[in-house]
């Protein structure tokens, strides 16, 4: 049974990472009743994971520069107005006949509580987060190949590392991140090998140089990196891993502008481990169904289309974060505290909270920090040639082992040229991750035919978030008049 | 599919055939229903007629065509629960086996060697052996492929050409002029826009249909399995939801649940209630199935005719254009039927049945 639909909150924040934090904490300031929904069962989010308390970590903080800015954020969960609801995962969101919106919730640690939850309220803002973005390689379904956010990932929640020996590779400012807190927790890195080059990053010195605190993190970076005798590889990519039971070593090749691989420049370098992640995509499902507006990043992702104060094109959805582009943690706090304080002008219907001084420097921190992923994006972006490191027998899909050929086929037997088409037509993408592994490839191997040559793939359209069990969609409060409309 | 199955059998009488699509291969409906070929939900009358050629026909296509399509000759099975309900299925029954449909009583304690996992609260139920399935978009793409016929995808036919005598000529799109001497729309859901660019009349319109998918399970339903209030559902013309849930299971191992029918225009909000209803429904035929997840759902618009018919034929005031759009839901079982009609109407021999029923030209243009 859902529970009851008492009266509705005015916002509902899902997602209680730096941005869902942020703006819950500025919601409830200014006087709202707000519900923060979260799938985990701590605050924090991607950045500030930390282990369950019941692994007794004596120093959570020590992964973290940040742990205060943490702890500032969550002083706000204790000082009332926000109901934090944990182990609630979001299936989907409604806009209910009377104008308020619904968020249907599956409860408990796995989704498998049996009281699934129906969450009211007159507002909601969107701070779900990002997923990483993987592109395939021959080898990259043996075990110890793992995400490279997702190996942080690990770190951070339950002080484990993935091998003994790991090579991180793939693309994006991350990278270096999580090179660092591998190395830092023990692992030998011998290399990270990332695709592209930093120098785009000066092609943009203006962001860049207003972005000073970014650029300390980089330098801390570099220094632990020299620190662990990490070596960095640029404009390389792994092509290959090798192993039977598991990943033994991994091939390396440089890559040229386009990212094919150049001839005769293969390495094979020994491991255990392979972490391997290019950027974040966006997770914008749960407005997407509902018609928000989407922009392309220059990342080839997309990402909710905001306007000054964080509105979606759907009035009444707010959105913070990564879902509005990958941006990094203060970014997400910086747009959280904005989004929040412009529900509450909306709600209140007192316009003069949004032109305070407080707002003008969060737009103004803002739009630099947003400049600045920008520039940074734009110097990630994979290249076309990347499926030249592909065999037939990759297999591209997981969830539905489909391979690379089967893709072919469609694309150049039966005029597949779209993502849709292709998965209609070989089941890529259909499975349990519904595509968030590989619709990137998937998206660029059915343009490969076509002039555009890579278009990244369209807005999420997955009208479950999460996998719903049939009896608690069949068990759902019916509408209370089940009034038939003609039309 | 429709238009892929007027193609194939064209071509194969020996016509030039171009196929234009503005989207790809089972880009519009056909990518976005299912694959059920059915006689059993068919009461006697000519859409039954249809259906039974198309059941020969899709049984010959499936021996022509890769195994790819996905073809199954698994049989339906209705239930009822209650016995006016059980009675209402056999007198259903009754009348289509006179028309030529096979349909085997299940009473009660054989449900079960059907169908193991069904809910022992049933009544009894009928065995259609015809009906089986495809998987829509694939078998779309191998019988256009199999046509031989030209193909222009991504290409949006934006008007009619007509001649002096008001003759079809070809058609416009943005890529130059295409003339021939036939058109045939087979537009589905959009036919009424093509007729309409051509000057004619075809009230065809979107009747939405959701469908939920399963977590892959092995094989756990082995027929077409669904409950006989579905049968009423499909007949109605009303614009409000009717939900009755039709349960299968699919090669690839997901069972799908459909489908909703709701007149609501083009809308493609999530509908929770419609969700609840069809989890609902399917639990209550196989309650095995409360503990599985849907892992997705989608949506599709059925072209709808106000009489439930499609338009099959020539337009009666456009020299030269044919018609073959507004299947509703069942264009997957009815392509091949329409498809072999299409090609003796273009080539003038024999039609293999009556086509008077399907006739566009009884649609008189609203004043
Ligand atoms: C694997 C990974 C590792 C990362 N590592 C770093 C790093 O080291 N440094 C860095 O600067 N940035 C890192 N990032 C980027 C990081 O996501 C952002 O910088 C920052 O965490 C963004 O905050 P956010 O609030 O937008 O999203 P997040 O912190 O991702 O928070 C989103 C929250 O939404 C919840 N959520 C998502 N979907 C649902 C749903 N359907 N129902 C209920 N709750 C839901 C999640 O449980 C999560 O708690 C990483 C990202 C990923 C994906
Ligand atoms: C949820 C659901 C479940 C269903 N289940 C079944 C089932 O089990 N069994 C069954 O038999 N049927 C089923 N159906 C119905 C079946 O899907 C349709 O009847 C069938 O797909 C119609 O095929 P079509 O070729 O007429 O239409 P479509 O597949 O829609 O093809 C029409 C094509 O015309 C193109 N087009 C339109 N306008 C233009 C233009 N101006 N220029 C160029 N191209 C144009 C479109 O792009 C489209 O590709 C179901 C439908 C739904 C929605």
């Amino acid at each position: 049974m859902p529970s009851s639909a008492s009266e509705p909150y005015d916002l509902t924040v899902i997602g209680a990472g730096a941005a869902g934090l942020a703006g819950a904490g500025a919601a409830a300031r200014l006087g709202l009743s707000v519900a923060l929904l979260d799938a985990s069962g701590q605050p924090g989010g991607q950045y500030f994971r930390h282990p369950a308390p019941a692994l007794g970590a004596r120093r959570p903080q020590a992964l973290h520069h940040d742990w205060s800015a943490f702890t500032h954020l969550r002083r706000g969960l204790a000082s009332g107005g926000i109901d934090h609801r944990t182990f609630h995962h979001v299936w989907t969101v409604t806009r209910d006949s009377d104008g308020l919106w619904s968020a249907h919730a599956l409860t408990g640690a796995d989704g498998d509580g049996d009281r699934p939850a129906r969450v009211r309220a007159r507002a909601i803002l969107l701070a779900t987060g990002a997923y990483e973005r993987q592109l395939p390689f021959p080898g990259w379904t043996l075990p110890g190949v793992v995400g490279a956010g997702g190996a942080q990932a690990m770190l951070k929640s339950g002080l484990v590392l993935p091998g003994k020996r790991i090579v991180v590779a793939g693309s994006g400012p991350l990278l270096l991140a999580v090179a660092s807190s591998l190395a830092g927790a023990g692992a030998d890195v011998p290399v990270v090998v990332e695709a592209s080059g930093y120098l785009g990053y000066a092609r943009h010195p203006r962001a860049l140089a207003t972005n000073p605190h970014k650029l300390l993190e980089a330098a801390v970076h570099g220094s632990a990196l020299l620190r662990h005798r990490v070596s960095l590889r640029t404009r390389s990519a792994v092509t290959e891993a090798h192993g039977t039971d598991r990943v033994e070593a991994v091939t390396v090749s440089r890559i040229d502008r386009h990212w094919r691989p150049v001839p005769g420049t293969d390495r094979r370098i020994a491991c255990d481990a392979l972490a391997v992640g290019h950027g974040l995509i966006p997770q914008t499902e749960l407005v997407t169904g509902l018609g928000c507006a989407t922009r392309r990043t220059p990342d080839g992702t997309q990402a909710l289309s905001l306007d000054d104060f964080q509105e979606t094109s759907v009035a009444g959805l707010w959105a913070a974060g990564e879902t509005g582009g990958t941006g990094g943690w203060q970014l997400a706090r910086t747009e959280g505290e904005l989004a929040g304080i412009a529900v509450a002008a909306r709600l209140r219907g007192e316009p003069t909270l949004t032109g305070s001084a407080r707002v003008r420097k969060l737009r103004r921190r803002r739009d630099r920090m947003r400049a600045f992923a920008d520039a940074m994006a734009a110097a990630h972006s994979p290249g076309p040639g990347w499926s030249d490191w592909l065999t037939d027998d990759t297999d591209v899909c997981r969830c539905e082992e489909v391979t690379a050929g089967r893709i072919h086929e469609a694309v150049t037997c039966f005029g597949a040229h779209d993502a849709r088409t292709v998965k209609l037509l070989t089941r890529a993408g259909m499975g349990w991750c519904q595509g968030r592994m590989c619709a990137t490839a998937v998206a660029c191997l059915a343009a490969s035919g076509t002039a555009e040559g890579t278009v990244p793939p369209s807005a999420e359209r997955r009208p479950l978030a999460v996998p719903v069990p049939l009896g608690v969609l069949g068990a759902l409060e019916e509408p209370p008049s089940t009034a038939e409309s003609a039309d | 599919m429709i238009g892929a199955a007027c193609a194939y059998y064209a071509a194969r009488s020996g016509l030039s055939v171009t196929v234009i699509d503005r989207g790809p291969v089972a880009g519009g409906t056909t990518g976005a229903g299912e694959g059920n070929l059915l006689v059993s939900d068919k009461e006697p009358g000519p859409e039954l007629d249809l259906a039974l050629l198309s059941t020969r026909l899709w049984r010959e296509l499936s021996e022509r065509l890769p195994a790819g399509i996905e073809f199954e000759a698994k049989g339906g099975l209705v239930v009822a629960s209650g016995d006016p309900g059980m009675n209402a299925l056999r007198d259903f029954a009754a009348a289509q086996t006179k028309a030529g449909v096979q349909a085997d009583e299940v009473p009660a304690p054989l449900l079960r060697d059907l169908e193991p996992h069904l809910s022992p609260a049933l009544t009894g139920g009928f065995h259609y052996p015809q009906d089986a399935q495809v998987q829509p978009a694939l078998a779309a793409a191998h019988l256009l492929r199999a046509s031989g016929a030209r193909i222009r995808t991504g290409e949006e036919v934006t008007a009619v050409l007509t001649g002096a005598g008001g003759e079809v000529r070809g058609v416009r799109t943005p890529a130059g002029d295409l003339h021939a001497p036939y058109v045939v729309n087979a537009a589905g859901t959009w036919g009424g826009e093509l007729a309409r660019l051509a000057g004619a009349f075809l009230p065809v319109m979107p009747r939405r249909g959701f469908v939920l998918v399963t977590e892959p399970l092995p094989r756990v339903v082995r027929h077409k399995v669904y409950a006989a209030d579905y049968v009423a559902d499909v007949a109605s013309g009303s614009a409000a939801l009717q939900t009755s849930a039709v349960v299968e299971g699919t090669p690839a191992g997901p069972v799908l649940i459909g489908a909703s029918r709701e007149r609501v225009g083009f809308d493609r909000t999530l509908s929770v209630e419609v969700l609840r209803r069809l989890a609902d429904g399917a639990t209550a035929l196989f309650p095995m199935l409360a503990k599985v997840r849907a892992i997705r759902t989608y949506t599709g618009f059925r072209p709808y005719l106000p009489d439930h018919l499609p338009a099959i034929g020539a337009d009666p005031g456009v020299p030269g254009l044919l018609h073959a759009c507004g299947h509703e839901g069942a264009g997957i079982g009815l392509a091949p039927a329409t498809g072999l009609l299409v090609a003796r109407l273009l080539t003038g021999d024999e039609p293999p049945l009556d086509v008077r029923p399907f006739l566009p030209g009884r649609f008189a243009p609203a004043a």
